[in-house]
């Protein structure tokens, strides 16, 4: 799509993009070419010498055995995530359309979460779960269970798992909210005259016509549940106990700063950046064909 | 007779029923959004022993100036770790960081949408492509040869090497390109035959008319700015460069030392009330923000 | 096939009173219209029948049945709204299956009442596709025959064809029309047209603001309009109102410009100078050099087979009328129809008939 009236130059528009694609072209594209060129290098960890080993950094990779743990505990953790945070928005957002007095307050009341970075949201969680000083996570020890998510895998994933769904409800619930208040009133009373009471309402007429918001947000929380739930783990499982906790990205990390392993980690950093190419492939796909009723 | 007023009773007492369950949902939710802030805010009013002993405060205590005051300034009295940094430091650190990242996102993304937008130029889709490209991969995933990148430009600890990187957004020249293509035709016809080159025309006619765009965008880019981890957190090992958010991280340690958790939650408080505060003062701006970007 | 009455049904919305106590019998098979300006309560008093609000006051009965705390699921209507509120995700065929298959009816009489329902609308062969797919004209008619395929007690019309363009909006009023003497379902039809109301209505109601102005048939509301609301509201150009006295001992009206102008029908009561006002419709103006009133023409609208005169009284009064043919050459005098004239007090408004 383009303008029919525009200036004429080339000179000028050169200059205004030098900027953004300088920084894309140094700090994204650059970088992004290393990484592909490092994950069929083999280097030592002084970097002394490297070797082209075409992809045998990907096999090692895909046949670790903690690699495949991780990818398991990725998909675990992040569609966890994503059903926990949209179904909880859903439900407010269904609660909030309702047309109830204060329903602005509530809004309000419900969107800051999204303010709160995720590392920061992990120690919150953690104040509250703490097997000492915490809490559940005293009222857990004392009720008889042996709470103590620094040992035990699953009450780790379990309170990560929590900790970084808290955070995304905030934006699903927006858009949600968003999705019902696009719905025609006349519809639903139409449905309402046919003889649907409110429940076959919301799953024959509410929820097909929220499908387009609904795959979008899916995408959305699984990119997030990859990504940006870095901040979440480090603060408070740092990965652990063991493996329980890593994710794809933490383990990206976890191999390329704390064990210098280049090449595992660049490959490992190509993979993810095939399956955020699909993912968000898929989110363009949906966007473009986003049904216009 | 019965009839009918067994069907008035059902259908008063179905439609009650529904508005109580949506108060309750929603005021449910809003507690449990409200909690985990609430504990920590009651926490950071109590004394490191009580916390320390686990003597789990509901309301507030008296020593919430005090535990403040020592976050403010020292970041802690160093009992556990040595390398304390005040929460003043770091406040100001982040604010800069998020203040840069944001502007310099919108900066530069306006320009780069208004060059793709009003002017025709060979590879002006090429250019537009390789900036579109940028939204499929964030920054995590390459995250190592980034940092790389940064190493052999000696960028490492400093506020540009924090702040610059993260400055080419695809969504934000997305959303300006977006905005740009609806101006009319006849703005520009208009500007031209007023003698109005490009630049001025932008000057006059395309910034004023982007301001509200501008303002969504600044708080989400504020909050993405504030809330940034893996990158600080590599590229800074100079404590007196840490953020807020990072540095909160790094207080807890998970030895057997004992945490200063007073302070520490002192800090938390610190490190999320600023984004929250914008979200909560320019909220109309932050969902228009939010809804205009995704799509 | 049902009767309906409403029974002093009121409303207000917080401390702002939208009706106040209408009665309305509607007797099965018959479409009555409900007309008025935007803000009457017309929608609002369609909207309580249907059960999508509830009533301040009031009850509204079905076939003798209260149905005032039923939801619109329980009352057995069907509804066809301004803006058709098609189901958009669902095809054609699926709209008008929607709500029977709530009931539970069986696939087989689904399919046979749909078929038939579209066959009566010409909407075979549109019946896989989904509503984006369809023009206007198609939607509302997908609309009706989604109200249809129910056979409810009740048909209720939202202002149907206010989205329709003029010449649709022309045959689709006959359509509808026709359907329903066919199908004799009870119907209620509200809309802000008053050529709707009259070509469409068994019997109007004429709202003002929350009341019911007037309720009779077409031609009664035209020829003994109950106000001066209703005079002017029916009937197009508007009836002109004259302020005037009674004279003659109320036998005759004395007009501001002093034309003295008999009242055929009979004296009016309240005697020697009550204030009242004349209502006269245009078409009932007749040119007469000798006895008219004079009047200063502003713009003269010719229709072809008519031409509508905007003009001025001597005294400023401005007056419309509609006369056959061109317009006269050289100056123009009225005088009424004898026997069309309208008394209303001047005061309330209200038709004073002959004593």
């Amino acid at each position: 799509m383009r303008k029919k009236v525009i200036f004429p130059g080339v000179a000028l528009p050169a200059a205004l993009l030098l900027p953004q694609l300088l920084i894309t072209g140094i700090f994204f594209f650059w970088p992004a070419g290393q990484a592909v060129w490092s994950s069929f290098l083999r280097e030592d960890a002084f970097g002394l010498s490297r070797e082209f080993v075409w992809f045998e950094n990907f096999a090692a990779v895909l046949t670790d055995p903690n690699y495949l743990t991780v990818v398991r505990n990725t998909a675990v953790f992040s569609l966890s995530v994503s059903v926990l945070a949209m179904g909880v928005a859903l439900f407010l957002a269904v609660q909030a359309d309702k047309a109830i007095r204060g329903a602005t307050a509530f809004k309000t009341l419900l969107i800051w979460p999204y303010a709160v970075a995720p590392a920061v949201a992990a120690v919150l969680w953690l104040f509250l779960f703490h097997p000492q000083i915490g809490i559940f996570g005293r009222m857990l020890n004392g009720a008889g269970i042996a709470w103590d998510y620094k040992i035990n895998g699953g009450q780790a994933m379990t309170l990560v798992i929590v900790a970084a769904a808290w955070k995304q409800v905030s934006y699903n619930f927006i858009f949600f909210l968003a999705g019902l208040q696009s719905i025609p009133r006349n519809v639903l009373e139409a449905a309402a005259i046919d003889g649907a009471r409110p429940v076959r309402r919301f799953w024959t007429i509410v929820f097909p016509l929220i499908s387009p918001t609904t795959f979008f947000l899916l995408v959305v929380n699984l990119v997030y549940a990859f990504f940006d739930t870095f901040g979440v783990i480090h603060a408070l499982t740092q990965g652990g106990p063991g493996l329980a906790t890593t994710t794809l990205i933490y383990k990206v990390y976890v191999d390329g700063v704390q064990n210098l392993n280049f090449g595992a980690s660049a490959a490992q950093s190509v993979i993810l950046m095939l399956l955020v190419i699909v993912m968000t492939g898929l989110q363009f796909r949906f966007i473009e064909r986003r049904v216009h009723y | 007779m019965g009839g009918k007023d067994a069907h008035a009773a059902a259908a008063g007492r179905r439609r009650l029923r529904g508005l109580i369950l949506a108060y309750a949902a929603l005021g449910l939710g809003v507690l449990v959004f409200a909690f985990p802030i609430w504990m920590t805010l009651v926490g950071s009013t109590h004394d490191v022993g009580t916390l320390g002993r686990g003597d789990v405060p509901l309301w507030f205590g008296p020593h919430g100036p005090e535990n403040y005051a020592l976050a403010w300034s020292t970041g802690g009295l160093g009992t556990r770790n040595t390398f304390a940094v005040p929460a003043s430091a770091m406040l100001i650190n982040s604010a800069l960081m998020a203040l840069l990242i944001a502007a310099g996102k919108i900066a530069i993304s306006l320009l780069s949408a208004y060059a793709v937008v009003f002017f025709a130029f060979p590879g002006r889709m090429l250019a537009f492509w390789l900036i579109f490209i940028t939204l499929m991969l964030p920054v995590e995933v390459r995250i190592i040869p980034t940092f790389e990148v940064m190493v052999d430009l000696a960028l490492t600890n400093s506020m540009a090497g924090l702040t610059v990187p993260l400055m080419a957004s695809a969504t934000a020249t997305l959303l300006f390109r977006q905005f740009f293509l609806t101006i009319p035709d006849e703005y520009v016809e208009a500007a031209k035959m007023d003698g109005a080159g490009p630049l001025r025309f932008f000057r006059d006619v395309a910034l004023p008319l982007s301001v509200t765009n501008i303002a969504a965008l600044f708080v989400i880019l504020f909050i993405y700015g504030w809330n940034q981890y893996l990158w600080p957190l590599l590229m800074v090992n100079d404590r007196s460069l840490e953020t807020i958010v990072v540095g909160l991280t790094k207080m807890i340690g998970t030895g057997d030392a004992q945490n200063e958790w007073n302070t520490i939650m002192a800090t938390a408080m610190l490190a999320l009330l600023p984004p929250v505060l914008v979200v909560v003062l320019m909220q109309r701006w932050f969902i228009r923000g939010l809804t205009e970007t995704e799509k | 096939m049902a009767s309906l009455e409403i029974q002093g049904v009121a409303k207000s919305f917080g401390a702002t009173p939208v009706l106040h106590g209408i009665d309305l019998a509607v007797a099965d098979g018959e479409m009555v219209v409900i007309v008025g300006a935007s803000g009457c309560g017309k929608s609002t008093l369609l909207r309580i029948v249907a059960g999508l609000e509830a009533p301040s006051a009031g009850r509204v009965l079905i076939d003798g049945r209260d149905v005032t705390p039923l939801e619109p699921a329980d009352r057995d209507i069907a509804m066809v709204f301004q803006t058709y509120a098609l189901y958009p995700h669902m095809s054609v065929f699926d709209n008008m299956a929607y709500g029977l298959r709530i009931r539970g009816l069986p696939r087989a009489e689904i399919a046979e009442r749909v078929r038939e329902a579209a066959a009566l609308l010409s909407l075979d062969g549109l019946l896989e596709r989904k509503p984006r797919q369809l023009s206007g004209g198609q939607r509302q008619r997908v609309a009706m025959g989604r109200a249809i395929v129910r056979h409810p007690k009740l048909f209720l019309f939202d202002e149907p064809l206010s989205n329709l363009d003029a010449k649709l909006r022309v045959q689709m009023r006959a359509e509808i029309r026709r359907l329903q003497r066919r199908l004799g379902v009870t119907s209620l039809f509200v809309t802000h047209d008053q050529v709707e109301a009259m070509t469409l209505g068994d019997r109007l109601v004429v709202m003002h603001e929350g009341r019911a102005a007037q309720v009779g048939t077409p031609m009664e509301v035209w020829s003994k309009p109950a106000d001066t609301y209703v005079a002017t509201f029916i009937g197009s150009p508007a009836m002109n109102l004259l302020p005037a006295t009674l004279a003659e001992g109320g036998h005759a009206a004395r007009l501001a410009c002093g034309a003295v102008w008999p009242l055929a029908d009979g004296p009016r009561p309240g005697g020697e100078g009550r204030a009242v006002t004349i209502g006269i419709r245009p078409e009932h103006l007749r040119p007469d050099g000798s006895a008219g009133l004079p009047l200063a023409i502003d713009l003269a609208e010719p229709l072809g087979s008519e031409t509508v005169l905007h003009g001025r009284l001597a005294d400023g009064t401005p007056l419309t009328a509609r006369l056959a043919g061109g317009v006269p050459p050289g100056a123009l005098a009225l005088v009424p129809e004898p026997g069309a004239l309208h008394v209303f007090d001047r005061e309330t408004g209200l038709r004073l008939e002959p004593a």
